[in-house]
């Protein structure tokens, strides 16, 4: 195939990228131009194109992160940056456990036959499609009277693990069938144990996967709104909760909401070009194979 | 003899941590929740201390007009939004189906709209469809044409929410199509070049066929995700006006914390989850006949090939 040489296109078709570059791409540039206005240029009718670029926003909403008191900021509203802590340390425990659990129980699944194999892998397969939504009531309730793991960074990192499990779990799967299964006999035959073919010789193929699967784990843990909501108090908010409930405000600060939103959006944003890749691979992995 | 017993017991040690956060913390919430569905119960009091009613919430939500009408929305939204991203997305697919560079920057590009948080989705769409601040009736007063109510009148709510969907969606059947649309034979493709095929007539007899399998799981696995959004349209338009944009789990969600009534809820969220377990089952099901076929298919070509 002349792969490397790139075919000679109609310029119509290029018309057409710069379309959807631009309706894919403008939306999110909105809002990042929003968070660098003042008010007075959002609310102005002329010109939305020419402005003077400002933090003031930014420095409103990490006004208790900051090294200097921002001048302008009156009130130092300090739930966003509480929040934003909140958010780092539930989505990073969070993603870790899922991985650690996720690896051992899909190289099992791969590697090992035993009784009930089959109904393990059809149980993750149909636990996926559980939406937030359907937990909500049971979660909030057992949480709550039963575990007493309401309010606390716990009982929201053990829903979030066992959201992402059976996805992780089943991700991995696929990538750890790739592994020949001759290197692993290899080192069975000179003598290392089950955990230590697993730890030295299976992890260290499967990090694309690896990758994948600690990005989608993330994300999820970063966006999710609706259980964090039912189940954090005002110490233990993340920061999608605090978006809405300052979008539920009478008077909405744009440039301040936007700032907080481009914030929430930059680290999944930087995967994306970090690794985009990767994630490619963890979405088709679902169709293309099956 | 003991060798033999820990390599028995290895693949339940490497299973067992993940299959008790599993059963604690997703098969006993659902459990709990098929049970609650049973219960007369309001968020003040312990489970055993609500009355069971039987199928009584089941009744209630059969009657209820308003449960109707956001079951009615959920099945429109999804049925649109998944028919306009598969023809959008397949559409693109096949028209970008070229060797062009920088094709994976465009992936990347198109990739950003599902990786930022549907918080942000949906205050993005709700600024941009502001009545006054907003860029579309900004841009309409400027051609000069009347602003539309997008989220404000309930003939244009449902329409705004699925143009927000399929903004954010379209890019990830577009990204299976083309992984489908790169992965095709290309000895057939070759062969119907040869015998002088149009592009049309490779699209439909060649291309779109032999896709067929991944477009059918791919517009599975969008269905049930589109049953599945929420935070987008709750912060777009908090299933309003009226009950114009109120999907199943926006419904549920409101029935537990505004009318808290978590026993409904809990009825809603069966039935919620029977309907995405139906789908994710015809899913299953499609796949592991695919796979029989297509290991049919293969040794009935080995054998005709030993002939």
């Amino acid at each position: 195939m002349s792969a490397t040489t790139s075919q000679k296109q109609n310029p119509a078709f290029y018309a057409l990228l710069v379309a959807l570059v631009i309706m894919s791409a403008g939306p999110i540039l909105l809002m990042i131009a929003t968070s660098l206005k003042l008010n007075v240029d959002i609310m102005d009718d002329a010109g939305s194109l020419l402005f003077t670029p400002t933090l003031r926003n930014y420095e409103t909403v990490l006004c208790n992160v900051l090294w200097y008191a921002p001048e302008h900021v009156g009130y130092c509203d300090k739930t966003f940056g509480r929040a934003l802590g909140n958010s780092l340390v539930i989505s990073l425990t969070s993603t870790a456990i899922t991985l650690v659990l996720g690896c051992m129980a899909a190289y099992a699944l791969v590697r090992f036959r035993f009784r009930g194999r089959g109904a393990i892998s059809l149980t993750t397969l149909m636990m996926r499609m559980v939406p937030p939504a359907v937990l909500l009531v049971p979660v909030f309730g057992i949480w709550t009277f039963q575990f007493g793991l309401d309010a606390t960074y716990s009982g929201i990192v053990l829903v979030y693990v066992a959201m992402n499990l059976p996805f992780v779990i089943w991700i991995l799967q696929s990538f750890i069938v790739q592994v020949p299964i001759q290197l692993e006999e290899s080192a069975r035959i000179d003598g290392a144990g089950p955990m230590q073919v697993f730890f030295l010789i299976v992890l260290p193929i499967i990090k694309p996967g690896l990758a994948a699967a600690s990005i989608f784990t993330f994300r999820i843990a970063w966006n999710e709104f609706l259980l964090a909501n039912a189940l954090s108090n005002r110490d233990t908010r993340t920061v999608p909760v605090t978006i809405v409930n300052s979008l539920t405000e009478y008077d909405i600060d744009w440039g301040v909401i936007m700032a907080t939103g481009t914030l929430l959006a930059i680290p999944p944003i930087i995967f994306t070009f970090v690794a985009s890749r990767q994630i490619i691979t963890g979405m088709t992995a679902g169709a293309v194979k099956g | 003899m003991s060798a033999a017993r820990t390599d028995r017991l290895t693949p339940y040690l490497f299973l067992a941590p993940a299959g008790i956060v599993l059963a604690v913390a997703l098969l006993y919430p659902i459990g709990y929740m098929i049970y609650a569905s049973f219960l007369d119960w309001n968020p003040s009091q312990r489970i055993g201390e609500a009355d069971w009613i039987g199928l009584r919430n089941y009744v209630n939500l059969l009657g209820d007009a308003a449960f109707h009408e956001s079951f009615v929305v959920t099945l429109k939204f999804a049925v649109i939004v998944v028919g306009l991203e598969m023809l959008l997305g397949v559409g693109l697919a096949l028209l970008l189906d070229r060797n062009i560079r920088g094709m994976s920057a465009l992936r990347t590009i198109f990739i950003l709209p599902m990786m930022i948080a549907p918080i942000v989705v949906g205050m993005m769409w709700r600024y941009m469809y502001h009545p006054t601040v907003g860029i579309f009736n900004r841009t309409l007063k400027d051609w000069g044409f009347d602003p539309i109510p997008w989220l404000s009148s309930s003939d244009w709510a449902l329409t705004s929410v699925i143009i927000a969907d399929v903004w954010q969606w379209t890019p990830f059947i577009f990204i299976l199509s083309l992984a489908a649309l790169q992965s095709l034979p290309q000895s057939a493709l070759e062969a119907s070049r040869i015998d002088g095929a149009s592009g049309w007539q490779q699209v439909w007899h060649i291309k779109l066929p032999l896709m067929m399998p991944v477009l059918i799981v791919t517009g599975l696995l969008r269905l049930i995700d589109a049953f599945k959004v929420l935070e987008v349209i709750l912060v777009m338009t908090n299933g309003g006006p009226g009950l114009s944009t109120e999907i199943l789990a926006l419904r549920i969600s409101r029935t537990a914390s505004e009318f808290r009534e978590l026993g409904e809820a809990a009825a809603m969220s069966n039935v919620l989850l029977m309907l995405l377990m139906v789908l994710t089952l015809a899913m299953f099901v499609y796949t592991k006949a695919a796979e029989a076929r297509a290991a049919r298919l293969a040794a009935a070509s080995a054998r005709e090939a030993e002939a």
